[in-house]
């Protein structure tokens, strides 16, 4: 079967500094992959890649078979289907909630202001956030504006989503309610790539988790093994220095 | 209301001793403001007339006859001004934001188009204004063109809304750079195209930004109306020279500036008006003292 997303032998660097070393890696659809590591091992650019915010040097990156990141490629039409979430929300602060979510459905997918007021009111009343709809994103707390931001992603019916530490920006407390949101879209059919520091919800929800060093895959595997039987070295003491903490 | 009343009649609330300390200073802070102001005020009123010439400069300035006689005159010239104001600021917002963002495009192949948008706005930011009104006001109508398309008015109205649509590109290019580089990543990620971006995400945040430099802008503007004047237009600063060489009296100049104060410094209340609520909106904190 073809992979929904695959990566083969990405490179991408930002002047001298390389972030990305032929990185290789097949996600099949539905399947929930996270990729953990330290900061600068890539994982944000990876996810950045994948729906084209950033350009490779070389290597390719495919959805479907579809070579996506061809030179000279319209970058929309691949967008509407890989949604991603950003760790500072990135809401738009003159724009109410539902005008967030809306904003796209209109003038990307073509919806009716009706139909894109009706599919973002189900959503908001889904996540718990239905009377949050007139509100502007400075009035709601960080967990809101997060899951707010998530349901802006999902009102496109994406068929991947890209979590880019989307708990790293959030006071601890408030964490729990934007896994939770993320916990229920597992299942749904949709491809989730995530990129976290959290290691025991990656444990959780992962089919797969991956360890990323400098810019490639060292380790990939089962949650299990990734946490309980790590094999590569580096995988070892980075999960050491984790959990010293 | 009754309880309103009760409660002020009776119920003093107890003010604890920080509260009591600022009151206190802003008890003092007032008095000596207002001392100020009457030693100033005492000062100017006693002093002024003691000067040697004082009787001659109150005829030739402030002659009260005199500013009775102008003020129709002015008015009628000063609604000249004001239509002048009406037709060129439009006119200056858009273009100043269609050179804003051509200033801003990224496409390689639109480089020209920057070129010339930053050519224009450091000439027209670096050539006096009025330098600028005689060269086209002048010089446009000398080409020959015909009535009405020769009028220095026109031509003057132009080189005005070109100075100024100018400074006007930099305070809407300084706003659309203002916006985070996220929110257009926010934006194109959900398919928008750089257009889309830039029309619903990125120049509505911007314009809110600037909206208190922009009418500071608009501010100097109608004060820079009466330099179209030096190439015939009779507004209200012609009006007054003219006035003035009639009756050998200075006090229409007085009047016309009085007549701009009525009109500037609303505008400029209402400019700081909004820039403190911007700033309000803003800033979440504040320092103390």
């Amino acid at each position: 079967m073809t992979p929904k997303v695959s990566l083969r032998g990405v490179n991408k660097s930002f002047g001298a500094n390389t972030v990305l070393h032929d990185l290789t890696l097949d996600v099949s659809a539905g399947e929930v992959v996270s990729f953990i590591g330290a900061s600068g091992s890539g994982k944000t650019t990876l996810l950045r890649c994948v729906n084209l915010l950033e350009q490779i040097d070389d290597g390719a990156v495919l959805l479907d078979g579809d070579e996506i990141s061809a030179v000279g490629r319209d970058p929309n039409p691949i967008r509407r289907r890989v949604g991603i979430v950003f760790q500072s929300f990135n809401l738009f602060p003159h724009m109410s909630v539902l005008r967030n979510i809306t904003l796209a459905l209109t003038k990307v997918l073509g919806l009716s202001s009706g139909d894109a007021d009706t599919r973002a009111a189900e959503l908001l009343a889904r996540f718990g956030l239905a009377e949050k709809a007139s509100v502007y994103p400075d009035q709601l707390s960080g967990g809101q504006q997060q899951r707010v931001a998530i349901i802006r992603a999902l009102a496109m019916q994406p068929e991947v989503l890209l979590l880019d530490e989307i708990t790293s920006a959030l006071d601890p407390e408030l964490v729990g309610e934007v896994l939770d949101v993320v916990r229920e879209l597992k299942g749904s059919g949709i491809t989730l790539l995530i990129a976290t520091h959290e290691m025991a919800f990656a444990r959780e929800i992962s089919d797969r988790v991956c360890f990323l060093h400098a810019g490639s895959v060292a380790e990939v595997g089962a949650p299990s093994q990734i946490f309980s039987e790590p094999q590569d070295e580096r995988t070892q003491q980075f999960l050491r220095r984790v959990r010293s903490h | 209301m009754a309880l309103g009343l009760h409660r002020r009649a009776g119920h003093q609330p107890r003010l604890t001793t920080r509260q009591q300390h600022e009151r206190r200073q802003r008890r003092r802070s007032s008095l000596i403001a207002a001392a100020s102001t009457l030693v100033v005020l005492v000062a100017v009123v006693l002093l002024v007339p003691r000067m040697p010439r004082w009787d001659r400069v109150k005829k030739s300035f402030f002659d009260v006859d005199q500013m009775r006689d102008s003020f129709p005159r002015l008015i009628d010239a000063f609604w000249l001004d004001v239509k002048i104001f009406a037709w060129t600021t439009p006119a200056i917002f858009v273009l100043a934001l269609l050179i804003a963002l051509a200033r801003n495009s990224r496409s390689p192949a639109l480089f020209p188009l920057r070129a010339l948008a930053a050519a224009y706005t450091d000439v027209m930011r670096g050539v006096p204004v009025i330098l600028w009104i005689y060269l086209v006001g002048f010089g446009v109508p000398g080409l020959g063109l015909e009535r009405p398309y020769n009028s220095p008015l026109l031509w003057g109205s132009v080189a005005l809304g070109m100075t100024y649509s100018g400074y006007v590109a930099e305070v809407f290019r300084a706003g659309i750079d203002s916006v985070h580089e996220s929110q257009r990543a926010a934006a194109r990620s959900l398919g928008l195209s750089s257009a889309q971006t830039m029309r619903f995400v990125v120049l509505p945040q911007a314009v809110r930004r600037v909206v208190p430099p922009l009418l500071n802008d608009l501010v100097s503007l109608q004060k820079d109306v009466a330099l179209v004047s030096l190439i015939g237009p009779i507004e209200i600063l012609r009006q007054a020279g003219i006035d003035k060489a009639k009756f050998a009296n200075f006090t229409p100049y007085v009047v016309a500036a009085l007549i701009f104060l009525a009109v500037t410094i609303p505008l400029t209340r209402l400019t700081d008006y909004l820039w403190q609520r911007e700033r309000r909106r803003t800033s979440g904190t504040r320092v103390a003292a």
